[in-house]
């Protein structure tokens, strides 16, 4: 048996997988002021009388995390920051107090200026008078070389004990995003870590064995225990259990959208031949560009309790939420009473949601019944725009070898699979703006808890071999050694395959994912200097496939 | 988060799988380092920053400009259509106002192409800045246009290609072509009779220092734009003064290409050469896209620059002020000049002997043009090599007056093929290229 379990900002959702098929499920309130008893009290709903000796794994969503950098609940950090010569790094200086080392690494990796150690000393002065307790050390070019990064903590450890290092987050290139995802990685630790023990003592207390897993942003997971030193991981990952769901529910090999629908947003997201797509770069959090590996997906301010209203002449949908359709009690006319007045779905009020279309309709010139049908096309519509702008946008996104633009792959979606509480009633007006099939499968309404309990680990390194420098390195692994001059990208694959299963044990995967790795980039690149080749630059990425545990049988 | 002050559009095409040769500066390498570069500074990341796909000039755009012998098919590679068909991009998101400005990153480069492309020259098989501006002119109407060439070598191919045309002003600053590939570029390539003094040379001592570069754009390059009045300023961004280039004697610095894209303020940049592939190119890069994009470029610099690698001693200093006086007053006095060049002359020849170093190709060239009042002139090239080809190609420009028109056809159908390999009509009112 698989458990998941998806907390959002309005209900908890648990549910119980046995034998590919949903077993059990549970919706609980979230209590917004305490995040830990929502989750327990969901688990013991959904587990209650179940032999938890049958329980094969527990997967967590939390907003933990997001809460807390959004609430502004968070740690003040210091940041050591190692910005070289290029952009003016003032824009990055988001700690409570930021200092700017003068050494540098290069593009290579070689060290252009060294570490001084008088400034360390002042840095470390200004955190101690600051009491500042959780420090970032972020150098421009480190998962090139993180020698500057890891000697700083050498020299810090002693006294600030929570030190978090760009290079160990992300062997991607970006500093701003380092450092960024490196700031709020220090900055949530201690509400994370706060959160991680609870949930292990309240496991041991009732005695769940199984092992907990928390979801990332990217559709995957990792284990509780490796998520307590990067708690930036578990941010987001909301959205991503949303998708992981909907493909679990409607699996496809195509290309498609996938529309979450819910009360105040829509999430939008693609596939491309069934497999989720991934944000080129990596998440946005509190407007904040970061390395966190994330799904690709745009969030539409319409859902079921968009404020309704005429503006200039015409229907006006969201991107406001002024509380729940006036069928439900709320203040204003909103797409679910459209939906209740059509007799499309079954809550509520039915006369409250006639008394909401035909405030709408005065003003419009229109029967009840016309209003109603209005909002859901224009809703609809408004999705099928934000989709169409969004897929041009994937579609257009550079390329840089004659290969690819020779080949100009782009996603060309065959249907959608919308979820989310209104989708099945918007389905026949979305498949007319959106000109094409919608699929809503069963257990729509909970598919962020099945995407929750069928998520596996996920887990990318990033090779690196310069045979010149004769060195590798893997950055997610702090690993760096010497190589013979004769390393070649053959070599190199076989090293990659083999560290991606170490990284994989390391975030917890299960042992038969040890066998399900893969290269997703490779570049070799000859390296001459005067007339002769000096050596090779290798680049390589590899992964776990991701993917699901099972789909969903009927 | 940053925001840039002008929209600023980026075609990035480094063309990671495509090399003239393994070991030649022209290989996948080159624009590694940069990539890495304006990657790690998340240059992508900033507000008002936007990267565009690239995609393939068509044989249309390139017979737009060029004469390819055969066909512009054997001439050319699909990295070449890429980097013409980047800068179509780059120039397209700037005129249509979707970004205020663009750069094309893209290599190979193009501007040592001539019209006529029997093969590669200087690393250059099509020349990409002028597909981009005759594709733009097709589409968008007619512009005045100054390309302002900042490559190390002189841009022959550029110069060859708009040596007639008024409306658009070649200016190329280079290392004296006594001293350097392709040997060509001095004061007196002035333009041609109906276009004297719209092709301005300003060739440059080895040795010249930052002080040097910004001397002459302040005190030659930014008056002559102001006089001429330009609509668009297109900027050949070649990167090779470097202090730290290979293959050629300059002492620009990365902070000095800012400063000089600053104040050129270019609509449009290109890049063309630069081969110090790690010292150079990801400075002089970032440099120029945060000059363009309006950002704080004061913080880029080379890690080992210093002030005694870009200095200039006070002999070139001297030289450089008595170059850029000659070459504003030349500028002053085209029409003095172009007035006595042209009086009583109905026609000019010129004979040219043009080399391919890349292949070892010799071109042998007379070129006759229309004196004309009414339009660009009718040019037509008797064009043959020393590996047997022959052809004749006729040029009507875009603004071809009536009797030029009917001059180009009346030669292009009248001249007997039997002594020909190809005959060749470009027609820019129809925007054809016809054979024979
Ligand atoms: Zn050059
Ligand atoms: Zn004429």
């Amino acid at each position: 048996m698989l458990v998941g379990l998806d907390m959002g900002g309005t209900h908890t959702d648990a549910v119980v997988i046995r034998d590919a098929k949903v077993w059990r499920y549970t919706k609980v309130l979230t209590s917004p002021h305490n995040f830990l008893e929502s989750i327990q009290s969901a688990l013991k709903e959904v587990l209650a009388g179940i032999p938890l000796d049958n329980i094969r794994r527990v997967n967590l969503s939390t907003t933990v995390s997001t809460n807390a950098i959004v609430e502004g609940k968070t740690a003040p950090v210091g940041l050591v920051l190692e910005p070289g010569p290029g952009l003016n790094p003032a824009f990055l200086a988001c700690g409570r107090h930021n200092y700017f080392l003068s050494s540098a690494i290069d593009h290579r990796g070689r060290e252009t200026a060294p570490l001084k150690e008088e400034e360390l000393r002042e840095a470390a002065s200004a955190f101690r008078q600051r009491k500042i307790g959780h420090l970032a050390i972020v150098g421009k070019f480190s998962p090139r070389n993180p020698a500057h990064e890891l000697a700083a903590a050498e020299y810090f450890k002693k006294d600030f004990p929570h030190l978090t290092l760009g290079h160990r987050l992300s062997g991607r290139l970006n500093f701003p995003r380092r450092v960024f995802s490196a700031y709020f990685n220090a900055a949530v630790a201690d509400t994370y870590r706060s959160f991680a023990q609870a949930m292990m003592s309240f496991c041991s207390g009732n005695k769940i064995t199984a092992p907990i897993y928390i979801l990332k942003a990217d559709g995957g997971t990792l284990s509780l225990e490796t998520s307590r030193e990067m708690p930036i991981e578990t941010i987001l990952s909301g959205p991503a259990a949303s998708i992981m769901g909907a493909l679990a529910l409607a699996p496809t090999n195509d290309d498609a959208i996938i529309l979450d629908i819910g009360g105040t947003t829509t999430d939008i997201a693609f596939l491309a031949g069934g497999a989720p797509l991934l944000e080129p770069q990596g998440a946005f959090i509190a407007g904040r560009p970061t390395l966190v590996r994330a799904l690709l997906t745009r969030s539409l301010g319409l859902g079921g309790d968009s404020y309704t209203r005429v503006e200039g002449g015409g229907l006006r949908l969201g991107p406001q939420r002024h509380g729940p359709a006036m069928a439900l009690g709320g203040p204003q006319p909103t797409p679910t009473d459209a939906l209740l007045t059509l007799e499309r779905i079954n809550i509520g009020d039915p006369e409250a949601a006639r008394r909401a279309m035909k405030l709408l309709g005065l003003q419009l010139g229109l029967g009840v019944e016309d209003v109603a049908e209005q909002i859901l096309r224009q809703f609809a519509c408004q999705i099928a725009v934000a989709v169409e702008s969004f897929l041009k946008e994937i579609n257009s996104r550079p390329v840089y070898t004659v290969r690819e633009v020779l080949e100009d792959k782009k996603i060309n979606p065959t249907h959608a699979i919308a979820i989310g509480a209104p989708a099945n009633a918007l389905a026949p007006y979305l498949e007319e703006t959106l000109k094409l099939p919608v699929k809503v499968p069963e257990l729509a309404e909970i598919a962020n808890a099945v995407g929750a309990a069928l998520s596996r680990v996920t887990a990318e390194i990033s090779l690196q071999a310069d045979t010149e420098q004769k060195v590798l390195l893997v950055p997610e692994l702090g690993l760096k050694e010497t190589i013979p001059a004769s390393f070649n990208l053959a070599t190199a694959r076989g090293r990659a395959l083999n560290l991606i299963r170490e990284r994989a044990r390391q975030m917890g995967a299960y042992p038969e994912q040890l066998e399900e790795v893969e290269i997703t980039e490779e570049q070799s690149f000859n390296m001459v200097r005067g007339f002769w080749t000096s050596g090779r630059n290798i680049r390589l990425k590899a992964q776990i496939k991701p993917g699901l545990e099972t789909i969903i049988r009927r | 988060m940053l925001k840039a002050q002008n929209r600023l559009g980026l075609v990035f095409f480094p063309a990671f799988d495509w090399a003239i040769s393994p070991t030649h500066p022209e290989r996948e390498e080159r624009l590694l380092y940069t990539q890495d570069q304006v990657i790690e500074e998340g240059l992508l990341d900033i507000e008002g920053i936007i990267e565009y796909r690239p995609r393939l000039a068509t044989t249309r755009d390139v017979e737009r400009v060029h004469v390819c012998v055969p066909d512009v098919k054997s001439r050319t590679t699909e990295s070449h259509l890429i980097a013409a068909g980047g800068a179509m991009v780059a120039a397209e998101a700037v005129i249509k106002g979707e970004v205020d400005r663009a750069f094309a990153l893209v290599r190979p480069p193009g501007h040592h192409a001539f019209r006529i492309v029997h093969g590669a020259r200087g690393f250059c098989n099509i020349n990409i800045e002028a597909i981009m501006l005759e594709y733009i002119r097709q589409q968008y109407g007619p512009k005045r246009v100054a390309i302002v060439d900042t490559d190390c070598h002189h841009g022959d191919g550029t110069q060859d290609i708009y040596w007639h045309d008024k409306d658009t002003l070649y200016i190329s600053i280079h290392q004296d072509g006594r001293t350097l590939y392709p040997g060509s570029g001095f004061l007196h390539e002035f333009g041609g009779p109906n276009a004297l003094g719209y092709n301005l040379n300003l060739p440059l001592p080895p040795g010249t220092g930052e002080d040097g570069f910004l001397y002459a754009l302040d005190n030659f390059i930014l008056p002559v734009l102001e006089e001429f009045k330009p609509d668009l300023i297109i900027n050949s961004a070649g990167q090779d003064n470097h202090y730290t280039d290979p293959i050629t004697n300059m002492r620009f610095s990365a902070p000095g290409y800012a400063k000089l894209n600053d104040r050129l303020k270019p609509d449009i940049a290109v890049l063309e050469g630069g081969y110090s592939i790690e010292g150079a190119l990801p400075y002089t890069n970032v440099g120029i896209i945060l000059a363009m994009a309006g950002l704080d470029y004061s913080y880029v610099r080379e890690p080992d620059y210093a002030p005694a690698k870009v200095s200039q001693p006070a002999e070139i200093t001297q030289y450089i002020a008595d170059l850029c006086r000659q070459a504003l007053n030349a500028w002053r006095n085209r029409e003095e000049i172009a007035a006595k060049l042209r009086s009583g002359q109905e026609k000019v020849q010129r004979h040219r002997r043009i080399y391919y170093d890349t292949e070892g190709l010799l071109e042998t060239q007379t070129e006759t043009t229309l004196i004309c009042d009414a339009c660009a002139g009718l040019s037509w090239i008797d064009s043959c090599t020393d590996q047997g080809e022959h052809i004749l190609a006729v040029f009507i420009p875009r603004s071809s007056c009536s009797r030029c028109y009917e001059e180009g056809y009346k030669i292009f159908e009248q001249t007997p093929k039997q002594n020909f390999t190809h005959l060749y009509l470009q027609d820019r009112l129809k925007d054809i290229l016809l054979y024979r």
